[in-house]
């Protein structure tokens, strides 16, 4: 632990520390542009250069020094200001006093340094270079006369995102960054470039000359477009959600955010159920929330509870789950279910369904078996934390199901769960490795439990796990990923079939007569009975809105205070930052609304009395934001027949990552990005709309 | 600069000769570490786009053939050929004139030397191919023989102590494809003074 002074202030910092972190951790901010503590250093900007006593007498770039102990480090000398000042007048050369019309204006690291260190003049009569803009695709837009050739584009995306795409070609004052060959960033990660970019080179084309930052209020929340629950920030002008950031959270995903995530924020807009509608005579009619709510009570009226059933969507908060749910009891009935995909979950367990290792624990094991699963596209976030490992050398990866390019190297075993049988009996030389490691870890995606053989998978998993030493006093190596944010909230609240209830299969077809769909989208509508009644209570006139007999309109995520699981278990709020539109409500408040109707009134009148409900249903609600490190010592696992495998190749559960819910559809740049990057363009289900 | 494709092929595939090149210099290099042939192999290429078409450049085709068979990333091999401006990423004539002007030649008249190029070639600028396909103009700076200032490199040899008619007579040489051999076109002996040597004229008893 090497001791230094940095400005009289002494600190000790871990080895392999470099003198900019030194000056960090002695509590001075240290300019820079190049340098970022998630990439490799490049030490090209020159900002960030400090004095150091006893070395020669040159500034030093204080990235790309080690601290050493005994280093006498000044941040703020004559030196270092004249320094500093004079690489900011060569940064400001050729960079374009475009501020006023540029999109990073009021968040831009140059901008904001030019302040303390820049001039009020320029000293350059010449002509500034001129760079042509590149096309990167629908999510990012470039204005190359601004960049500064920092390279942290080029390394993020070489580094973090594994697309090797782009790269500075040519050199000195022709220096371009680009992909030199026109092509579109092939990322699911590509928006974090514009974080990460400390100029306006790199900005957001869908939010382009939309607003400045200063004008934007911002909430902290939860993404839920996929399970990982990234840390959001919405920022709003008004009644309007205009773009979505990533915060901080090392536990899930670092600084990073899916495309989807972040980009999707146009649906929001756009076939939004504003207001209540009910089906007179074949065709929906505007109504009020009263004569919605009489419509479904005069259809209950005389139902018996198993006639009743009620399917839960994959972006529903955990209050939403827990109002339907007791409602559903309060009407008698046990149909419920939250598996629209038919994934063959056992929700016996938690850790039959969790992501158990936990996503900051991929970075501490040492070898991954990926079954059935394409976490690039289900989750890129958690995708970028394997890659993350990867890097770090030392990590056999191993996959079964149809190939794909994950960004890193993977040893595809084979398509289906035969691939399985060969690992269990040691024939396969991957089945060595895995033993060998001391933490090894798998992950079960749901496109190899959203079948017919699911049980037997899930099953075959686990002894897979427990055999190959996955699961230890100290390590838990069994993994579930999913891919509903709704998905783990609702098996742990129990949103499954009751004693003698019915799941979605049996609800279909007319198993049912009355459908109530919070937000439930993704399963085959048109198998809904023809007599079924259908209840829609969501937020897009999507396909279950289309087939509804009554639309109840709810709060999108970003309108609502929800609590969402993430499919590590962790429980994580989300506030709101607008209103729901027109009429349109938070959805436990429609469900307390209802229940008074139907004189069952659910015993819950505010926000806190509904989450001291969830915290009884189960204790994850009462511990929002933190994860305990789970281990694992009972092997005994699921229940599943190994001779029901069956040889059919393993599906991913997500085939185009740009739309899978109801507020990607809706966003026409998601459908851009569709057309761009998923070939051939899949005929999305885009059912009318009631609109 | 560079970076204006001009008419790419389609494909390239290193030839027989290139492949016999291929494997020694993917010998000296551990495993794992292909990529560092990169610079050899963007050369290999060169040259043998060279004795194919009769101009000596790097197609894009090229660069993806280095990439795939370096296992590299296709960007990582255009940030190198881009950079070094020995690699020609447009097509160039069958003579490749590059001209240094940098401060030596410059003061030892590259400029009568570079009027006497567009003069004979009719080239007016700086990168420019001739009508007829022999001639590109390259500025280069220092190309490593300020003592025989100026100098051209044409392809892969160097034509030192040239003036405007020296450069004329090259020239018409080259556009008879008679170059004539590298070296001083004042007859100097390597960088021996003109004239013959001045000192050490005698060997000490």
């Amino acid at each position: 632990m090497p001791k230094l002074t940095v400005d009289g202030i002494e600190v000790e910092v871990p080895p392999g520390s470099n003198v900019l972190q030194a000056c960090e951790a002695a509590g001075f901010e240290i300019p820079r542009f190049c340098y970022h503590e998630r990439l490799s250093v490049a030490g090209n900007c020159r900002m960030c250069l400090v004095e150091i006593e006893k070395a020669p007498p040159k500034p030093f770039a204080s990235c790309a020094y080690p601290a050493a102990e005994g280093m006498v480090v000044h941040t703020d000398s004559a030196m270092v200001r004249n320094a500093r000042r004079g690489v900011m007048e060569f940064l400001l050369i050729n960079h374009p006093l475009d501020c006023p019309i540029c999109d990073q204006g009021g968040e831009c690291d140059l901008q904001d340094q030019a302040m303390g260190y820049g001039m009020d003049h320029s000293r350059y009569a010449e002509n500034k270079r001129a760079v042509k803009d590149k096309n990167l695709g629908p999510l990012v837009k470039t204005v190359m006369t601004r960049c500064i050739h920092c390279t942290r584009c080029i390394r993020f995306a070489t580094e973090i995102a594994g697309v090797p795409e782009l790269g500075a070609t040519a050199r000195g004052e022709n220096m371009e960054v680009g992909t030199y060959v026109e092509k579109a960033l092939s990322s699911e990660l590509s928006g974090n470039l514009i974080d990460i970019c400390p100029v306006g080179a790199l900005t957001s084309k869908p939010y382009a000359f939309t607003a400045r930052p200063w004008e934007l209020r911002k909430t902290d929340s939860i993404d839920v477009l996929d399970a990982v629950g990234a840390a959001i920030r919405i920022d709003a002008r008004g009644a309007e959600v205009l773009r979505i950031l990533p915060r901080v959270n090392e536990d899930v995903n670092e600084e990073w955010l899916g495309d989807k995530s972040r980009f999707a924020v146009d649906g929001l807009k756009r076939r939004r159920l504003d207001r209540p509608w009910v089906k007179r005579d074949g065709r929906l009619a505007a109504a009020s929330w009263a004569e919605a709510f009489a419509a479904i009570a005069a259809r209950l009226a005389g139902l018996a509870g198993e006639r009743i059933g009620a399917v839960a969507g994959d972006l529903a908060d955990a209050e939403s789950l827990i109002a339907l749910k007791d409602l559903m009891a309060a009407l008698g009935s046990a149909n419920l279910d939250c598996r629209q995909d038919g994934a063959r979950l056992d929700a016996s367990r938690r850790d039959f369904y969790t992501f158990n290792t936990g996503i900051a624990g991929i970075e501490e094991a040492d070898a991954l078996l990926i079954i059935g699963s394409n976490p690039r596209r289900e989750a890129p976030v958690l995708n970028a934390r394997i890659r993350k490992r990867w890097n770090g050398g030392h990590f056999p990866i191993a996959a079964i199901g149809p190939e794909a390019d994950l960004t890193y190297p993977v040893s595809w075993l084979g398509e289906g769960p035969q691939a399985l049988v060969g690992l269990q009996d040691g024939s396969h030389d991957f089945a060595a490795i895995l033993r060998a490691a001391k933490r090894p870890m798998l992950i079960l995606g749901q496109g190899a439990l959203a079948r017919p053989d699911g049980q037997a998978v899930l099953a075959a998993c686990w002894r897979l796990a427990a055999g190959l030493g996955m699961l230890t006093e100290d390590w838990h190596g069994f993994n579930v990923l999913h891919t509903a944010a709704a998905r783990v909230g609702a098996l742990d609240l129990g949103f499954l079939p009751g004693p003698g209830g019915k799941g979605l299969a049996q609800m279909l077809d007319g198993g049912v007569d009355l459908l109530w769909l919070l937000g439930a989208d993704e399963f085959d509508i048109s198998r809904i009975g023809a007599e079924t009644f259908v209840v829609y209570q969501g937020h897009h006139g999507d396909a279950g809105a289309a087939r509804a007999d009554v639309i109840l309109p709810g709060a999108a995520y970003t309108e609502k205070s929800g609590t969402w699981v993430n499919t590590e278990g962790r429980a994580q709020r989300g506030f709101a930052a607008t209103q729901p539109p027109g009429e349109a409500r938070e959805d436990w408040r429609i469900l307390r609304a209802f229940s008074d109707v139907v004189g069952r009134t659910l015993p819950y009148g505010d926000l806190a009395a509904v989450r001291s409900r969830l915290e009884a249903a189960h204790p994850v609600f009462g511990r929002t934001g933190v994860l305990p490190r789970f281990a694992c010592t009972d092997h005994s696992g699921p229940p599943g027949d190994p001779a029901v495998l069956s040889e059919a190749p393993f599906v991913p559960a997500v085939a185009n990552y740009y739309q899978t819910d109801p507020i990607s559809r809706a966003s026409a740049t998601m459908a851009d990005c569709a057309a761009t990057f998923v070939h051939p363009v899949p005929a999305a289900p885009v059912p009318a709309a009631a609109e | 600069m560079q970076t204006a494709l001009s008419a790419q092929p389609d494909s390239f595939a290193f030839d027989a000769e290139s492949e016999a090149a291929i494997a020694p210099i993917l010998a000296k290099y551990p495993p794992g570490r292909q990529a560092s042939a990169v610079l050899p192999l963007l050369d290999l290429a060169q040259r043998q786009m060279k004795r194919a078409t009769g101009s000596a450049w790097v197609p894009r085709a090229a660069m993806d053939a280095v990439a795939a068979r370096l296992a590299m990333p296709p960007i990582r091999v255009y940030e190198v050929a881009t950079f070094y401006l020995m690699f020609n990423t447009r097509k160039v004539g069958t003579w490749h004139l590059q001209v240094c002007t940098t401060t030596p030649c410059w003061l030892r008249g590259s400029d009568e030397v570079t009027a006497a190029c567009r003069r004979v070639t009719g080239i007016t600028g700086w990168g420019e191919t001739s009508a007829d396909g022999l001639f590109t103009m390259t500025e280069v700076e220092c190309v490593g023989g300020c003592v025989n200032a100026p100098i051209i490199q044409v392809n892969d040899d160097c034509y030192e102590d040239l003036d405007a008619e020296s450069t004329v007579a090259l020239l018409e040489a080259l556009k008879r494809g008679a170059p004539p051999p590298m070296g001083s076109m004042k007859g100097r002996q390597g960088s021996a003074p003109e004239g013959g040597p001045t000192t050490l004229t005698t060997i000490a008893e």
